[in-house]
């Protein structure tokens, strides 16, 4: 379970540029809940996710993480718990290495890095059953660079080596919003796939209504900091793409755009 | 003829050692690192200093060694800890070293050509044969150089080996996988100034003296070893960077010495030094872009300038921004 309770934040404090951004912010995500997030620019949710994953700091409020409050923790050391997928496909391999390197990489998460050898021979044959999985032709590349694949099969590859290991959330960041739509397509289906197998507990920003719509059991819509509509279960059933656009419009009229 | 190409491949191989870590902080890690100039005299005065004090040369290179990598934790340090730019670091640590290695070594000169060294000693006076004797320091090099190059080969296929490869490649990834990137970091700086000292241990061993100003300009040298040899075989993928590092200092000393030969004279070394990186650098951007563009200390521009985009913009906080 992942609870945000009272969550300040502010951007420049003390200098002209001063700017709330969340001010009492609270959210509680149960185990193995999918959520959607939705929103304009600006209204918190990728500040959101880099408070939980504690990429940037809090002002005031806790964050907890399975009872434990996580604040204070490195951004690293949360990581254990957590996979995380980025806009940019760049952001999740090393465009440097092999397939077959970032893949032992990701495999040895929460393991240390020793000095044995860092490719195990024994799982190479699983690297290329999960590759497979993708149906993007990867298996046959193992000794191919990462820097050479399509933001797709990057974005794919980031997907996969996010979730390889056990860990209980996953953040996605707009992971979708970096691909052409048949890829991104794709993505969000093996997206769906792992969540369900894996039953991981899911906070995924999207731009993207119908994904919101489509995948997840509750759906957050984000502005200014606040929650302005929260669905779950049957209810989040029932939200349609043309609803989400109506309220998207409200507030923007309220802003005065 | 025959103790100039000597002369070219002994320098080359004991810079080799060092260029071996300015591969690993300049193109692994994507850190330049300045410290070096300050570690590899570093080792020379640990060298000099133990081996006065009655020590076997193999112990002083070993002390050599951890002096060097104390040297680089402590850039590592300054940079991860208090957020001082990767640049600055490597200054501040060269600059202090410069200081602390004349303590160390006692005087700006010391001579050590009466003690048994790696290359002269008693064990070498007896079982080389007298033929061979003009030969045996660029062998007895020849041999560590290849045993330094294959436990640095061996060592970046290790999971710490990878790690160190990921964090010069996408910092982001390093803390996904739940592990401190200022600590791979901190570890990767450790053993390329290792490496460096080691090459200062070696060289004093060889000249038979510490002599401060050696440490001047040590980063350019390996830079342009670095560059050299990743140049000079870029198409050819069988052969891996680490011999190429090796093969390109040779390379570069050569190039140096065909510069001394044709008249400039040895107290030009630093201003050959200088001018020919200069042309390396403005040569191999040239190969790659077909006009000179980003010649600055980025190790991986080019082909690889997307990482810069990708892997550390938007960061808040990093302290190279």
């Amino acid at each position: 379970m992942l609870e945000l309770q009272h969550i300040h934040k502010y951007y420049n404090p003390g200098t002209v540029n001063e700017m709330c951004l969340f001010e009492d912010f609270n959210l509680r995500v149960e185990d193995g809940q999918f959520v959607s997030v939705v929103g304009s620019n600006g209204s918190g949710k990728t500040s959101m996710l880099n408070l939980i994953c504690g990429s940037i700091p809090l002002d005031s409020g806790k964050i907890v993480m399975n009872g434990q409050d996580i604040n204070g923790m490195p951004e690293h050391k949360r990581n254990r718990k957590i996979g995380r997928v980025y806009q940019n496909p760049a952001m999740g391999t090393c465009p440097n290495m092999t397939i077959l390197e970032n893949m032992s990489l990701a495999d040895n998460k929460g393991k240390p890095f020793s000095l044995g050898f860092g490719t195990n021979r024994k799982r190479i044959e699983y690297y290329r059953e999960e590759l497979a999985k993708l149906r993007l032709g990867l298996e046959d590349k193992l000794s191919v660079k990462v820097g050479s694949l399509s933001g797709g099969q990057r974005q794919a590859m980031a997907l996969l080596m996010s979730t390889m290991t056990p860990i209980e959330f996953l953040i996605l960041d707009e992971h979708t919003a970096a691909l052409d739509p048949k890829t991104a397509e794709r993505i969000m289906e093996l997206t769906g796939q792992v969540v369900e197998e894996k039953r991981l507990t899911t906070i995924m920003v999207t731009h993207n209504l119908r994904y919101a719509v489509e995948y997840g059991d509750r759906l957050l819509m984000m502005h200014q900091g606040e929650t302005v509509l929260d669905q779950a279960g049957e209810e989040k059933q029932r939200v349609s793409v043309e609803e989400l656009l109506t309220k998207f419009n409200e507030i923007s009229i309220e802003c005065g755009n | 003829m025959m103790t100039i190409v000597l002369g070219v491949l002994e320098e080359g191989l004991v810079y080799a050692i060092m260029a071996l870590g300015v591969y690993i902080t300049y193109k692994i890690l994507d850190f330049p690192d300045l410290s070096v100039d300050g570690t590899f005299p570093l080792g020379a005065a640990v060298t000099v200093r133990l081996m006065l004090a009655g020590f076997h040369p193999v112990f002083c290179m070993l002390a050599a060694v951890a002096a060097g990598m104390l040297a680089g934790m402590v850039t590592g340090l300054i940079h991860v800890k208090f957020k001082v730019r990767d640049l600055l670091s490597g200054i501040i640590v060269m600059t202090a070293l410069y200081s602390l290695n004349l303590r160390i070594a006692g005087r700006a000169n010391v001579p050590i050509f009466s003690q048994e060294t790696i290359f002269e000693n008693s064990l070498w006076e007896r079982i080389i044969p007298a033929g061979l004797a003009p030969y045996l320091t660029a062998m007895i090099l020849l041999v560590l150089v290849l045993l330094v190059k294959v436990l640095l080969d061996v060592y970046l296929k290790t999971k710490s080996g990878y790690l160190l490869r990921a964090v010069g490649d996408n910092e982001v990834l390093v803390t996904s996988l739940a592990k401190d990137k200022g600590a791979v970091k901190i570890l990767g700086l450790a053993l390329a100034n290792g490496f460096a000292a080691l090459s200062g241990s070696v060289y004093c061993q060889m000249n038979g003296f510490f002599e401060i100003s050696t440490g001047t300009g040590t980063i350019v040298i390996g830079l342009a070893n670095v560059i050299i040899g990743i140049n000079l075989f870029r198409r050819l993928t069988f052969v891996k960077a680490t011999m190429a590092v090796v093969i390109g200092s040779i390379v570069y000393k050569a190039c140096v010495s065909l510069a001394i030969a044709l008249g400039m004279g040895a107290s030009d070394l630093k201003l050959i030094t200088a001018v020919l990186f200069l042309i390396i650098l403005v040569v191999s951007s040239l190969g790659k872009t077909g006009r000179p563009g980003k010649t600055g200390m980025t190790g991986k521009s080019g082909a690889n300038g997307e990482k810069r985009r990708g892997g550390k913009a938007g960061k808040e906080g990093a302290p190279h921004a």
